[in-house]
């Protein structure tokens, strides 16, 4: 009950949303999200108690199809959970920094979001895995496409595009396993699009090789993997500042839980014919990605590739088969929402005071904003895995996975930490230190307001860093059961 | 039954309501005789088989499950007729009557059990949307699509005709069981090319009817010069009525011929929905694309058709039925929320719906949800409405038919959000003042959108019941 309690509120919120205007807005908004964190931080401690998830639900849907309503949380989706509740709220109130229009829509979009990031989560039943997975995606096409810069159309057409044909070809991987269900030719009811049996089938290495792709396609698309990238730096750039923030943070995320809960268990042999495959790709696009944030002139672009290169290096690590690369992709999911929404925020913060994101505009803005200069220096370095950081144990753990997959690879994709260090340092050198620019002497230190949106991501910053224990702890039965199911 | 005598009763009964010449009774009246012959139509629902005028007509859960979605479609169709009014039309009560009249026909079309019934079904339906397509008398266009319609439309129902009469030749019965075994076990071999060429003649008639490729090409102009008020009609009475007759044909009267027809549909399936989306994805006209979408959806249904393999019952059955739903609901919305819109701008075209998010919200909201539907994106009806048609057919092994469907529907993507992207991402023109939406039509207009989340959110009302 609590998990559909998690999964409906932020939608009635959202259509609460649509009757009400300003300061009222705002405040239910903020409530609803804060509400469901509060809900969600309570299943944690209730998970943790009981060890299992007593969150099963399931509901006929379409009985006609064998098709359920089935709803559960494990260690791992709780987690996301977590992360999409915790993070949904600090969105929000680096939405009410903008004087957008139609505000209330705005936020409705943002709430009505979180339900389908929610679903994706949660669901245990094939057909509705997919349809969270799109309806998580209509909200933030109009968030991106009304909301956005100069070049929205084209870039959020391309956006929804890819990601609409990505998930198409998904579909058509679960038609066929839903198919291979149940007694063979018969009416559909015999079938099932249950999680488990899924689980269940037994298929061929060729079918699993195809199936692999027409899966992964989804997944890929939505990380995103090198080459299927190319929506990613122009969608970061063109979105507002909070559609970033639900984009990179969050969403992004949905491609890597995807990969873990419905590709890695479902086709086995699959992942070990082609996985060592998308490891070269991921490590590809770690070095890409850092190699072209090098070279960019616009703070937001550059955030956007480096978290290209970063999202690489979790699915690596995913791919690497391993407890230690598993569990490290889970902190670092959580790490890299908390460090790159941090980062969108500093990034949209300066941007508010100056008017510009052109990082040659900038420069010697630290004098008169010493707070702004410490959370910016907090986040980036936390990105950059300095130990003491979310970042740092999360790479950590995904790079040790790798190297026990293989030393080569490892090592290869270790780059990442010189890489990050090299583009991130230099652009704060140049943003904040630096030759003195136009803003120099009139720019504002961070405000009150601003602050309750960074301090609590510093705290998990730090609270990733130095207890990590508490959420792979979490984490740690559904790893190792996932693991189980790929090895069988 | 009932619902054809009150259909013919109430149409008679609406023109002589015209003399009153106010639409404020003209159309509270006519919704009020629809909602009359949908509840009456229900009532029949799992009443067994009934039959008619020598079996001619049949009455069971087929018939009413289509039956309720023309009249529905009609019914929510009818607010949208405001601008007739404005205008001055005179003769508003007629188009009622007439509409109400080619239900008659659609009815028909669907619980026929005998090849004449079909045929006087099909003109019963197809007269009555001749003079309605050129309704619009003082308009070259409508007038141009008037008689193309009519030409095309007398030639394919010649044809269909023809092949009614060939296959009497060859079977020597009109009724749908009787051909049925006539057809498995011929009596005469040597008459046997008579009957194929019969079969497809009526295949090709109301393949014409149903705008699938390659008897699809009036359809773009035809739907475009008809006033949008019929168009909608068209494109959703006519065609639902229309697949409920092929499927009835296919699967009663000839499933001992599938391995004749299956081929053919399967062909003119994969053209429809090449020529379908292709063609709508060039379009710059609004109205255009729609016309061009319908044609890409006859397409989907025929998969439908492929996959029931001569089956009334089942899931491709009960797909098409889904589907046909779906696509009605989405499409009446669509053409509602054009025909405002183009009526106050004065233009159809994707730039005419520039900023409609803007200065009529609940329009842009309602377009939106139809053209997700008709895209098939979950959370709309039209997904679970794909879903079901493309898993049957896989179910019967159709793998490469429902690959090329897909690849097929992600071009439909790029059509779809065409609107939307006019809607909420271009701003109107300077000076745009809010599309005019009266009461009635603002309540219609929200009942199809929440329909369409309906079907998409709990689709496992409606799904499977035939």
């Amino acid at each position: 009950m609590l998990t559909a309690v998690l999964l409906f509120l932020p939608l009635a919120a959202a259509l609460l949303l649509l009757f009400t205007k300003g300061a009222a807005a705002r405040a239910l908004a903020l409530g609803a999200s804060l509400l469901e964190f509060g809900l969600a931080v309570y299943a944690a401690f209730a998970f943790k108690a009981t060890g299992t998830g007593s969150f099963d639900l399931s509901y006929a849907w379409i009985p006609s199809a064998g098709i359920n309503f089935h709803l559960g949380l494990d260690g791992l989706s709780l987690l996301l959970v977590l992360l999409t509740t915790f993070l949904v709220p600090l969105i929000l109130l680096a939405a009410f920094k903008h004087n957008y229009d139609s505000p209330s829509t705005f936020y409705a979009l943002v709430l009505f979001m979180q339900t389908g990031l929610i679903g994706v989560f949660v669901s245990l039943d094939a057909f509705l895995f997919y349809f969270f997975w799109e309806v998580a995606l209509i909200p933030i096409y109009f968030l991106a496409g009304a909301w956005g810069g100069e070049r929205r159309v084209a870039v959020t057409l391309k956006f929804f595009l890819y990601t609409v044909v990505g998930s198409l070809f998904m579909l058509a991987g679960f038609v066929y396993l839903y198919l291979q269900t149940g007694p063979g030719v018969g009416s559909l009811a015999q079938h099932s699009s249950e999680l488990s049996a899924f689980y269940a089938l037994t298929l061929s290495a060729s079918e699993q090789s195809w199936l692999f792709w027409l899966i992964f396609a989804a997944f890929a698309v939505k990380m995103p993997i090198f080459p299927f990238h190319t929506w990613q730096p122009d969608t970061y750039t063109e979105a507002p500042a909070p559609a970033t923030m639900l984009l990179s943070g969050i969403m992004l995320k949905m491609g890597i839980y995807g990969t873990m809960r419905w590709l890695l268990p479902v086709v086995p042999l699959g992942v070990s014919q082609w996985g060592f495959l998308v490891i070269i790709l991921a490590v590809i696009g770690i070095i890409y990605g850092a190699i072209i944030a090098i070279r960019q002139q616009d703070l937001k672009r550059l955030i956007a590739y480096s978290s290209l290169s970063h999202v690489g290096l979790m699915a690596a690590g995913v791919f690497s088969l391993t407890q230690i690369g598993l569990q490290g992709a889970v902190v670092q999911m959580l790490a890299h929402g908390v460090n790159v929404v941090g980062m969108f925020f500093v990034a949209d913060a300066i941007e508010r005071r100056t008017g510009t994101r052109h990082i040659p505009d900038l420069g010697g803005l630290t004098r008169r904003t010493p707070i702004l200069t410490v959370c910016f220096l907090v986040m980036l370095l936390s990105t950059v895995a300095l130990p003491l950081t979310g970042g740092f144990v999360g790479e950590f753990l995904l790079l040790a996975g790798l190297y026990q997959y293989n030393a080569w690879v490892g090592a290869v994709a270790g780059l990442t930490i010189i890489f990050s260090a090299v583009y991130l340092l230099r652009m704060f050198q140049r943003v904040m230190l630096g030759p003195d620019s136009a803003f120099s002497e009139t720019i504002t230190d961070l405000t009150g307001g601003e602050l309750l949106i960074l301090v609590p991501l510093i705290v998990l910053v730090f609270w990733l860093g130095l207890f990590p224990g508490t959420f792979l702890h979490l984490s740690e039965p559904a790893v190792t059961n996932l693991l189980s199911l790929v090895g069988r | 039954m009932t619902s054809i005598i009150l259909l013919s009763v109430f149409g008679i009964i609406n023109l002589f309501l015209g003399f009153l010449r106010s639409n404020k009774v003209l159309l509270p009246g006519a919704m009020l005789l629809l909602l009359i012959v949908f509840g009456v139509n229900l009532a029949d629902w799992g009443q067994g088989t009934q039959s008619f005028y020598n079996s001619m007509l049949v009455v069971d859960n087929y018939t009413v499950a289509f039956t309720g979605i023309v009249v529905l479609t009609t019914l929510v169709l009818l607010p949208f007729s405001r601008s007739y009014v404005v205008a001055g039309e005179p003769n508003l009560a007629e188009y009622y009557s007439l509409l109400l009249f080619s239900l008659v026909g659609a009815v028909m079309m669907i619980g026929y059990n005998h090849l004449i019934m079909l045929f006087v079904g099909i003109e019963i339906l197809s007269v009555s949307m001749y003079v309605l397509a050129g309704s619009s008398k003082r308009d070259a266009r409508s007038n141009e699509a008037a008689l193309k319609y009519f030409l095309m439309g007398a030639f394919a129902t010649g044809i269909l005709l023809f092949g009614v009469a060939l296959v009497y030749g060859a079977t020597g019965t009109f009724v749908l069981s009787e051909l049925s075994t006539a057809v498995a076990a011929p009596a005469n071999a040597s008459l046997q090319p008579m009957l194929y060429i019969g079969i497809l003649m009526m295949i090709i008639g109301i393949g014409f009817k149903v705008s699938a490729a390659p008897f699809h090409f009036w359809t773009p102009d035809v739907y475009e010069g008809t006033p949008t008020f019929f168009t909608a009609f068209m494109s959703t009475v006519v065609k639902t009525a229309g697949f409920a007759a092929f499927l009835k044909l296919l699967a009663v009267a000839l499933p001992g011929a599938q391995g004749f027809w299956l081929p053919t549909i399967q062909a003119m399936c994969a053209l429809t929905l090449l020529l379908g989306n292709v063609g709508a994805a060039v379009q710059t006209s609004t109205k255009r694309m729609l016309a061009y979408s319908s044609v890409s959806h006859a397409g989907y249904l025929l998969i439908g058709l492929v996959a029931s393999r001569g089956n009334l019952t089942g899931e491709a059955a009960s797909g098409i039925f889904f589907y046909s739903l779906a696509y009605s609901v989405a499409t009446i919305a669509a053409f509602g929320v054009l025909k405002l819109v183009a009526d106050h701008r004065q233009r159809d075209d994707y730039a005419g719906l520039n900023g409609l998010g803007k200065t009529n919200p609940l329009l842009a909201f309602s377009m939106t949800v139809a053209m997700l539907s008709l895209a098939g994106i979950p959370l709309t009806g039209g997904f679970f409405g794909k879903f079901f048609l493309l898993a049957a057919a896989v179910g019967q092994g159709y793998i490469g038919l429902v690959v090329f469907a897909l690849v097929m529907s992600m071009v439909g993507l790029y059509y779809y959000l065409r609107p939307l992207i006019a809607m909420y991402l271009r701003p109107a023109e300077e000076g745009a003042t809010p599309v005019p939406v009266d009461g009635i039509q603002t309540v219609t207009l929200a009942l199809l959108a929440l329909l369409s989340i309906a079907l998409g959110i709990v689709p496992g009302f409606l799904s499977g019941i035939l």
